[in-house]
């Protein structure tokens, strides 16, 4: 198990969110959104300059940008 | 029974289909006191209930995060409806849940529609209601908004819920470092009655614990000294959590609540008979329209689309208006003798108020072009796509819409522009693309282009027309960052959305879409424009000329007239068009054109606008405008068309329509005062300049009116300083 930012993820790759370092309005937003700890999450795809990036999370599509991304630690397999 | 009903739920859960399902045509729109959120309600009737029902704003949670949020949550508690449904999607119903359970927390007596239950199946996803019913303690329908199907049986749990005694709010355990904090703030609150008349005692404890701005600031001004109790509870309880978790109370108190749901789905509520990550359909689609290479091209083409289909398919209509206005002026000028109230009802009200009237149809195929992209969930697409090159601008991504809308593809208009930034939800974002999408080479500002560059440019006028454009857009995503830099500082908003599967725009929801929309413009900008049009007019006719220059002018007519052949002025006379004239009836009315068109230069110059084009002169002159440039573009600001027929005014040729620029354009040429360098001031002049009143009171009312002045004010001056700039650097330069 290894603890990666999902900046550096790749497209379909997977793993389960370890925590979330904001608080605030974006921390709020971001859990508010269904993004805790435990939370299953699947790189969805990219868009065309590779930001923002789309995830799948608890059977639905969300959007947000790297730096907003940055906060989230996931840990993945491998 | 009369039954105020609330309809709450996220956004994308079928919150407006189940809203029109119910209410059908009756319903009006209106915004929130104080705010531009929409605010539509409704009724809606059923074995003698008589049920008012209001469409709250789509919301992911009751914390107060946004604007919808705040209005959401005020609408549950101050205006207290009675029952309130939360519309929850089945297909995603953990993410759902977690705004029930919050409506459950507040303790309002709540029904839950489980919608969407056949798009829930079709994904192998079934959902136990009855459990969830007694797990939840609400009552749970299953509907599927689109057909109506279960409309009535949901009606008739409301109207249970509506006779029921209040419930108790729901408590979720927080676990053991928050409880505690709990148990030492409940006393408290219930002891000195602190806000308990409007929330539940522990709501109240669990706000201080989250941290909730507009809480924290009613419960300081209520009783500052439990206030301040609170406080302190709440700072130490953090202190400790993050000392031993890493942790802020509010995000333990969301990990609870999605534990809490995660708990409830696991007692069998959910069947899945299929793999979560299955490709749904939305998904395949997604993997072509958001591809990195054709994602793009496609955008391309369905914006150009959309573009197309607005101002093309809207031509005839509006031609269907203009011609209804002409013959109305015609009709009115028929019946009227000449002189000022003639004036006054023809060139005032009719041509003021069909200008805005006439935009209609434009602007209804606009809100019907963006509500099909809207409703299918392709918008969400392209401000995900362009997100980040909008960013640097500090714009969002779906700030590309307005600046197409309004003439980012040469010859769209502000106005629907400017309302098209409703479908942005960051405030700043959309303050800062409404202030600059204005920039834009809209429709109206082309014929003033096409006149100056036919006359300075005649060798390249497509490429001129080109780096116009590319000037515009350059300028209004550079004076976005600079607004975002200084007015509307502050860090960008959050690009934490939901990208909602693809769904087929339902044919009702769209024409109930576009009539609101479409009649609120009509509605709100008629009243105020028909003020100003009034206004501007008596600006141009007022104070008249002296008797006696009018007397001169009439006698100098006459004069011509007399000095004629009989047999030519009676041809004249009786002619109709042009073409059937002979030569000499033809020269004849030239001469009296000519002395026609002296007269209302002179007229023009004698007027409150001439004698401000004059005195304005003293500062326009850095920019080499004239007196006379300075009316046109003061005329302008009716609306920007008017530049050109106002310029032909002053120009003394006689009345100049938008079309007969040629003679026009020979006509500046000619003129001392205007060679390239003036023709390149006044351009980029017109390009930034305030943008016409019908958008100014489009800015005013999807924000306020200090942003609609401060439009107008900013857009001159940086419109003035660039104008400036390049006259004097190019006459520097000795050009």
């Amino acid at each position: 198990m290894t603890k990666i930012n999902i900046r550096k993820m790749q497209v379909n790759q997977e793993g389960t969110i370890a925590s979330v370092k904001v608080g605030g309005e974006l921390g709020r937003r971001i859990r508010d959104m269904g993004l805790v700890p435990g939370t299953f999450v699947k790189i969805q795809g990219r868009a065309p300059l590779y930001d923002p990036v789309a995830l799948r999370v608890k059977g639905f599509t969300l959007t947000l940008r790297n730096n907003e991304a940055d906060h989230i630690e996931v840990e993945i397999d491998g | 029974m009369n039954i105020c009903v609330a309809l709450g739920g996220n956004p994308n859960a079928g919150k407006t289909t189940l809203f029109n399902a119910l209410t059908g045509s009756r319903q009006h729109v209106g915004n929130y006191p104080g705010v531009t959120v929409d605010r539509k309600e409704g009724r809606y009737v059923q074995n003698g209930h008589d049920m008012h029902i209001v469409d709250l704003p789509g919301t992911y949670s009751l914390t107060a995060y946004s604007v919808e949020e705040v209005v959401a949550r005020d609408f549950l508690v101050n205006e207290c409806p009675q029952v309130t449904i939360n519309i929850v999607d089945a297909s995603n119903l953990e993410r759902n849940l977690y705004l029930t359970i919050q409506f459950l927390e507040l303790g309002i007596p709540t029904c839950v529609a489980l919608n969407m239950i056949d798009v829930a199946r079709s994904r192998g996803i079934e959902v136990d209601h009855q459990k969830l019913t007694r797990l939840l303690g609400v009552p749970v329908i299953p509907i599927v908004a689109r057909s109506g199907l279960g409309k009535q049986a949901l009606m008739d749990a409301v109207a249970r819920v509506a006779e029921a005694p209040r419930p108790q709010p729901l408590r979720v355990s927080y676990g053991r470092d928050l409880e505690t904090a709990i148990q030492e703030m409940e006393p408290l609150i219930s002891e000195n009655a602190f806000l308990t008349a409007l929330y539940p005692t522990r709501w109240i404890a669990l706000k201080y614990l989250e941290n909730d701005a507009q809480i924290l600031e009613k419960g300081r001004s209520t009783d500052k000294a439990v206030s301040d109790q609170l406080e302190a509870v709440t700072r130490k309880v953090s202190a400790h959590i993050e000392e031993t978790l890493e942790t802020y109370p509010e995000a333990m108190i969301a990990d609870h609540r999605y534990g809490f749901i995660s708990s409830l789905l696991k007692q069998g509520i959910l069947k899945e008979c299929h793999d979560r990550n299955r490709l749904f359909l939305s998904d395949r689609i997604d993997k072509v329209l958001v591809n990195r290479f054709a994602g793009p091209l496609i955008m391309f083409g369905v914006l150009l689309a959309l573009y197309q289909f607005v101002f093309t398919y809207s031509e005839v209509p509006v031609g269907w208006c203009e011609s209804f206005f002409e013959w109305l002026a015609d009709t009115i000028s028929g019946q009227l003798a000449d002189g000022l109230l003639k004036s006054l009802i023809v060139s005032g009200i009719i041509d003021g108020v069909g200008g805005v009237l006439g935009f209609v149809p434009l602007i209804l195929f606009m809100f019907f072009g963006i509500a099909i992209l809207e409703d299918s969930g392709y918008l969400a697409r392209v401000a995900f796509m362009l997100d980040r090159v909008f960013q640097m601008f500090g714009l969002h991504g779906s700030s590309v819409m307005a600046y197409i809308v309004s003439g980012g593809i040469a010859g769209g208009c502000a106005v629907p522009g400017v309302m098209a930034t409703r479908t942005l939800r960051s405030p700043k974002e959309r303050i800062a693309t409404l202030l600059t999408a204005p920039f834009m080479n809209c429709g109206a500002k082309l014929p003033v282009f096409a006149l100056l560059i036919a006359a300075f440019f005649p060798a390249h006028q497509a490429r001129m027309m080109f780096i116009l454009t590319l000037i515009s857009w350059s300028g209004a995503l550079l004076a976005a960052k600079l607004l975002r830099l200084t007015v509307v500082k502050g860090p960008s908003t959050p690009f934490v959305m939901e990208l909602p599967p693809y769904r087929l725009p339902t044919f009702r929801g769209l024409m109930i879409h576009t009539w609101e929309r479409t009649w609120q413009y009509v509605k709100k900008a008629g009243t105020v424009i028909l003020g100003i049009s009034v206004l501007l007019w008596a600006a141009m006719t007022f104070p008249r000329m002296p008797d006696g220059q009018i007397e001169t002018y009439a006698a100098q007519r006459s004069q011509i007239i007399a000095a004629a052949p009989s047999a030519v002025v009676a041809e004249l006379e009786q002619a109709v068009g042009d073409n059937s004239l002979s030569a000499d009836a033809a020269r004849l009315k030239s001469e009296l054109l000519v002395v026609q068109g002296r007269q209302s230069a002179e007229a023009l110059r004698h007027s409150l606008a001439g004698r401000i084009g004059s005195t304005l002169e003293v500062v326009s002159r850095w920019a080499g405008f004239d007196w006379r440039t300075n009316i046109a573009l003061l005329g302008g600001f009716a609306a920007k068309e008017v530049i050109v027929s106002t310029l032909g005014t002053a120009y003394s040729l006689g009345a100049v329509d938008v079309q007969g620029g040629d003679s026009l354009s020979a006509r500046l040429v000619a003129e001392p005062g205007w060679r390239v360098l003036t023709a390149w001031s006044v351009i980029i002049f017109v390009m930034f300049y305030a943008p016409c009143f019908i958008t100014v009171v489009c800015i005013a009312r999807e924000s306020s009116w200090r942003w609609g002045i401060f439009s107008m004010i900013f857009n001159t001056s940086l419109a003035f300083l660039l104008a400036v700039g390049i006259y004097q650097v190019g006459s520097a330069l000795g050009y």
